[in-house]
C-alpha cells in the first residue's frame, strides 16, 4: 500500500492579484511504514501539500492515490472522502484550538462518531486513545478541555485523531509553541504512536534537529517544489544546498563538518546528535589506540542545546 | 497581503489608488447623489463613460467591475420584472387579466436597472481602489468636525479599524477550524438546515473562544503600551490633498455638471437625439 502523488499543482486565489502558486508539480510516493519528515522554509507549501492528502483541498490538477482511495480533479467522480478521513488522520498546527465539547471524552469521541461507529466501539476507542497519548482516562474524561494545560490540551486534540485509528498519521508542526520539555514529550509520543497505532507517520517541522531524531526519510520543500527526497542518512551530503535555501543544517552535521575542517574525520553517516556522539566516542577510542589525532578539540565551542537529545534512552523506550 | 485580502481591494498602484481616500469618499458620495438625478439615456451614457474612464485610470479590469453587479443581480431582475408588469404609463403593448405591459413601464424598468447597477459599480470602484484601513482613516478625518459636539470620533475610528483588522484573521481562523473539523469527519456542508446549524457548533465554539482570546490579548497589548484614545495623537500616515486630488475633483465636477445640465436645462437630452436622427433619416 502506498500514497502516490502525481504532478500536484495548487494555486490560491487564482486569477486575482493575490494569486499564489503554492504547489508546482509535486511528485511523491510514500510507502506504508515510512516515517517521513517534511521540512522547508516558511511558505514553501508544506501545509498546502499535506492538506491534499486528506482531501481538504479540491484537487486543481494532478492525481492522488491514498491506499487505493483515488482523488482526481474531475468533479463528476466523487471520492470517498469519509473513508479517506478515516484512513488519514490529520493533526493541525495548534490542534488544541479545535476543541469544542464540554468534556474531554466527548471531544475525543467526535471523530469516531462521525465515522458512524456504534457507541461501544466509540467508547472503547476513546479510552484507548486517551491512554495512548499518556493521559489518565478516569481522571481526565469528564473535565472540560478548556481548563487543561497547554500540553494536555494538545494531547487531547491528538487523541481525538488517534481515536479514528488512522493508518496514516500526519502532524503539522506538532511541537510549535511548546517549551523544551513539552516538545520532548510530544516527540516521544509520536514515536510511541507510530509503534502502537499508525504505521505510517508524516511530520512537518521547522526544526531539522527535531526531525533527525526520528524520521527515516526526509522531504525538503522549496518554493512549492520538492527539492530533496532522501533517506535520512544522506541529508548531510547536501548541507550547502540546504543552507542556500535558508534551512538550518542539523547541528550534528554542522559539528561534524567543523571537525572535518580542522582535520578530524569522523566515520559513518552523521545526521543526528546520537550519531555524532557515537562517532566521536569511536574516534576518541581509536585515537587512544594509535594517537594519530592531535589534541586540539575544544568542546566548549559547540552548543549541545537540545535537551535530552543525547540521553533519550533514559526517558522513553 | 492578508490584511487587505478581505473585501475587494485590487492593488494596481494606479493614480486612482493613490488619491487621498477622503477625496475618494467624497467623490463616491457625490456620485451616489448625482446618479439619482440622471433622467435620460444620454445621462446614463455619461455615467457609463465616467465609470469607464475611472476604470481605465485605475487599471482595474472592466470584467471585475461588472462582476460586482452579480451580487445584486437577483434584486435587479426582480425589481425590473415588477416594474414591467405593474408600472402603467404610455402606450400599451400587451394586456392580459390585471397585467399590462406598457412602453413607459419598460422604459422605467430599464432605467431603474441601469441606475442600480451603475450605483453598485460606482461604489465598488471605491472599495477596489481603497484599503479598508484607508477608508477608516478617511472617515475619521471627515467626521472630525463632530468632535466639537462631543462625538468620540477617534474611538469610533479605532473600533472600526480594529474590527476591520480582525475580520481577515477571523476568516482565516474559521477556514482553519472548519478544515480541522472536516478532518475529523464533520460534515459541515451537507444535510438540512437544523443539521447544518448543529454541524456548525464544532466550528463556532472554537471560533468564539479564539476571538475572545484575541480580543483579550489585544486589550492587554493596548494597555501595556499605555494606549489612551483621548490624548492628542499623531498619525504615521498624514493624509494630504495634492494636485492629483484637485484634477480628480475637476473631473468629477464636470461629470456632475453634465448630469444636472441634462436634467434641468435640456430636461432629458434623449428627445433631441431622437429628433436629430429622425431628421437625418428624413
Ligand atoms: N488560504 C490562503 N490563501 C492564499 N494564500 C495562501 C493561503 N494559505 C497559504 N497561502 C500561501 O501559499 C503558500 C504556501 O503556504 P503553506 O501554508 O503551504 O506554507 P508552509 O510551507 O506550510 O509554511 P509554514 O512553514 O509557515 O507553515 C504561501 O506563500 C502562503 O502565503
Ligand atoms: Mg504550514
Amino acid at each position: 500500500m502506498q500514497i502516490v502523488v502525481k504532478d500536484l499543482n495548487y494555486t490560491y486565489s487564482a486569477r486575482t492579484p493575490f494569486e499564489r502558486h503554492a504547489l508546482k508539480g509535486v511528485n511523491l510516493t510514500i510507502e506504508e511504514g515510512d516515517f517521513l519528515g517534511i521540512i522547508g522554509h516558511t511558505g514553501s507549501g508544506k501545509s498546502t501539500f499535506i492538506m491534499h492528502l486528506n482531501g481538504l483541498y479540491k484537487l486543481q490538477s494532478g492525481e492522488i492515490d491514498v491506499f487505493d482511495i483515488k482523488l482526481v480533479p474531475d468533479k463528476k467522480k466523487k471520492s470517498d472522502l469519509r473513508r479517506l478521513r478515516g484512513t488519514v488522520g490529520m493533526v493541525f498546527q495548534y490542534p488544541e484550538y479545535q476543541l469544542f465539547e464540554d468534556t474531554v471524552a466527548k471531544d475525543v469521541a467526535f471523530g469516531p462518531k462521525n465515522m458512524g461507529l456504534d457507541k461501544d466501539e466509540v467508547d472503547r476507542r476513546v479510552k484507548r486513545a486517551i491512554e495512548l497519548v499518556g493521559l489518565d482516562y478516569d481522571e481526565i474524561k469528564d473535565r472540560a478541555p478548556f481548563e487543561l494545560s497547554g500540553g494536555q490540551k494538545r494531547r487531547v486534540a491528538i487523541a481525538g485523531i488517534i481515536a479514528m485509528q488512522p493508518k496514516v498519521l500526519i502532524l503539522d508542526e506538532p511541537t510549535a509553541g511548546l517549551d523544551p520539555y513539552g516538545k520532548e514529550q510530544i516527540l516521544s509520543l509520536i514515536t510511541h504512536l507510530k509503534k502502537e497505532c499508525s504505521p505510517t507517520v508524516i511530520v512537518i517541522s521547522h526544526d531539522v534537529d527535531e526531525i533527525t531524531r526520528f524520521a527515516n526519510r526526509i522531504v525538503v520543500f522549496n518554493d512549492g517544489k520538492i527539492m530533496f527526497d532522501l533517506p535520512m542518512n544522506e541529508l548531510f551530503r547536501h548541507a550547502d544546498e540546504l543552507h542556500s535555501v535558508g534551512l538550518e543544517i542539523p547541528r550534528a552535521v554542522r559539528i561534524a563538518k567543523m571537525l572535518k575542517d580542522r582535520g578530524i574525520e569522523l566515520e559513518g553517516d552523521i545526521v543526528s546528535l546520537d550519531d555524532l556522539l557515537r562517532a566521536i566516542v569511536a574516534a576518541y577510542n581509536k585515537k587512544h589506540i594509535d594517537k594519530t589525532v592531535e589534541e586540539n578539540i575544544n568542546f566548549n565551542a559547540f552548543d549541545f542545546g537540545v535537551p535530552g537529545a543525547c540521553g533519550r534512552e533514559e526517558g522513553e523506550r | 497581503m492578508r490584511d487587505v485580502s478581505f473585501g475587494q481591494y485590487y492593488p494596481t498602484g494606479s493614480v486612482v489608488h493613490r488619491l487621498d481616500p477622503r477625496a475618494k469618499v467624497v467623490f463616491s458620495i457625490l456620485f451616489m447623489v448625482t446618479i439619482f438625478f440622471v433622467s435620460s439615456y444620454a445621462g446614463y451614457a455619461v455615467v457609463a463613460l465616467f465609470l469607464l474612464t475611472v476604470c481605465f485610470a485605475s487599471k482595474i479590469p472592466v470584467k471585475n467591475v461588472i462582476k460586482s453587479v452579480k451580487a445584486i443581480l437577483f434584486i435587479m431582475l426582480f425589481t425590473a420584472i415588477i416594474n414591467i408588469f405593474f408600472y402603467d404609463s404610455g402606450r400599451v403593448l400587451f394586456e392580459w387579466w390585471k397585467i399590462k405591459i406598457t412602453l413607459g413601464g419598460i422604459d422605467f424598468a430599464i432605467k431603474m436597472a441601469l441606475r442600480i447597477s451603475l450605483l453598485v459599480m460606482g461604489t465598488s470602484m471605491l472599495s477596489f481602489t481603497t484599503t479598508p484601513m484607508e477608508l477608516t482613516d478617511a472617515i475619521e478625518s471627515l467626521l472630525k468636525p463632530l468632535k466639537y459636539i462631543k462625538v468620540p470620533v477617534h474611538d469610533i475610528a479605532l473600533i472600526m479599524s480594529i474590527a476591520l483588522r480582525f475580520i481577515p484573521g477571523l476568516m482565516d481562523e474559521t477556514d482553519k477550524i472548519m478544515m480541522a473539523q472536516k478532518a475529523r469527519g464533520a460534515e459541515i456542508d451537507t444535510g438540512g438546515l437544523v443539521k447544518k446549524v448543529k454541524a456548525m457548533l464544532p466550528v463556532l465554539i472554537p471560533l468564539f473562544v479564539s476571538a475572545i482570546r484575541r480580543a483579550d490579548e489585544l486589550a492587554d497589548a493596548l494597555d501595556a503600551r499605555c494606549y489612551n484614545a483621548t490624548d492628542r495623537r499623531t498619525k504615521m500616515k498624514v493624509l494630504r490633498l495634492t494636485w492629483k486630488d484637485l484634477v480628480a475633483f475637476l473631473f468629477v465636477a464636470v461629470f456632475v455638471a453634465l448630469i444636472f445640465l441634462d436634467k434641468y436645462l435640456l430636461v432629458g437630452a434623449d428627445k433631441y437625439i431622437v429628433e436629430f436622427f429622425t431628421g437625418l433619416a428624413a
